[in-house]
C-alpha cells in the first residue's frame, strides 16, 4: 500500500461559544477564543489517500482529481468564510480543529473513490492540529 | 462502513537541552566509534520539537478532545519544566543509566505523559533536528 498526501491552505474565521453555557463558563472554557467578534486562522489541510498504484498509470489516484475534490468540497465551502455562520456542516458545533477535521473527513470520504481516504490532518497553527483516521484502522507506524 | 472517523488532537511544544551520547559499557574507542561527535566530552545541545497526539471522544459541549489549557499545563509540568534548558545526562534521573538518545528520550517523555487524565496518549514524536525525528506509541 502507498500513501499519498496533498496539502492545501485556507483562511477562515471562527468563534468558540456554547449558547447552553453561561458567559462566565464560556469565558473560562474557551478563553480568548470566546471573544464575541471572533478571530481567524490560516488553516493547513493535509489529505492522505491510501492505495495500490495503478499498473498502467503508476498512480494511486490522479492528483488533479484530488485537487478538484479539495477545491469543491473544502475551499469553496470554507476559504474566506466564517465557520460558525457560513458552513452548514458545522452548524450547532463548536468549530474546533477536531470538529472541522471530522467534517472535512466526512465530506471527502465518500468522494474519494480511487484509493481510499487514510488520514485528514488539519493544522490551525503550526503547533496545533487534529488528525482523523478511519475508525478501527491501524494508524501509520502502529498497525 | 461507518463514516465516523477516529479523531486525535495534536500539539507541538519546544524545548532546548544538552546531551552527550556515551555508554559506560563501552571503551573510549568504542564510544567514539559508535557515537562519533555526539560523544564529545562536554556534550552539545538541540532545539527539540515535541509533538503529542491525544485520542478521545470529542465533547459535544466544547468541541474538544481535551482543553488545550489543561494539556499545556500538564506537558509543562511533566516535561518542559524538567527538560527545558537542562542537561539530559546530569539533570534527568532517567539518563543517569541510559544513553540520552532521542529514542530513549521518546520513551521517557511518553512515560511522563501517559497519565494525562483527560484523554488517551496515542503517540509522541520528537524532532531532534529538522532532519531527525523519532516516534513512540508505547509497546502494545
Amino acid at each position: 500500500m502507498v500513501l499519498l498526501t496533498r496539502k492545501i491552505e485556507f483562511a477562515a474565521s471562527h468563534v468558540y461559544h456554547n449558547p447552553n453555557l453561561s458567559s462566565e463558563e464560556n469565558r473560562r472554557i474557551f478563553g480568548k477564543c470566546n471573544n464575541p467578534h471572533g478571530h481567524g486562522h490560516n488553516y493547513t489541510l493535509e489529505v492522505t489517500v491510501e492505495g495500490e498504484p495503478d499498473p498502467v498509470t503508476g498512480m494511486v489516484l490522479d492528483l488533479k482529481e484530488l485537487k478538484e475534490i479539495l477545491e469543491r468540497e473544502v475551499m469553496q465551502r470554507m476559504d474566506h468564510r466564517h465557520l460558525n455562520y457560513e458552513v452548514a456542516e458545522l452548524a450547532g458545533q463548536i468549530p474546533t480543529c477536531e470538529n472541522i477535521a471530522r467534517v472535512i473527513w466526512q465530506l471527502l470520504e465518500p468522494k474519494i473513490t480511487q484509493g481510499r481516504l487514510h488520514r485528514v490532518r488539519l493544522y490551525e497553527s503550526p503547533d496545533l492540529f487534529a488528525d482523523c483516521y478511519r475508525n478501527g484502522a491501524g494508524v501509520a507506524g502502529k498497525s | 462502513m461507518s463514516n465516523a472517523p477516529k479523531i486525535e488532537l495534536g500539539r507541538r511544544y519546544r524545548f532546548s537541552a544538552s546531551h552527550r551520547l556515551h555508554s559506560p559499557h563501552l571503551s573510549e574507542e568504542e564510544n567514539c566509534r559508535v557515537f562519533g561527535k555526539c560523544n564529545n566530552p562536554y556534550g552539545h545541545g538541540h532545539n527539540y520539537v515535541l509533538e503529542v497526539s491525544m485520542a478521545g471522544d470529542v465533547d459535544p459541549a466544547t468541541g474538544m478532545i481535551a482543553n488545550l489549557a489543561d494539556l499545556d499545563a500538564f506537558v509543562e509540568r511533566q516535561v518542559l519544566e524538567e527538560l527545558d534548558h537542562k542537561s539530559l545526562n546530569q539533570d534527568v534521573p532517567a539518563f543517569r543509566e541510559k544513553v540520552p538518545t532521542t529514542e530513549n528520550l521518546c520513551i521517557e517523555i511518553y512515560r511522563r505523559l501517559k497519565s494525562f487524565p483527560k484523554a488517551k496518549l496515542e503517540r509522541i514524536r520528537v524532532q531532534e533536528t529538522g532532519n531527525n525525528s523519532f516516534e513512540y506509541a508505547g509497546d502494545n
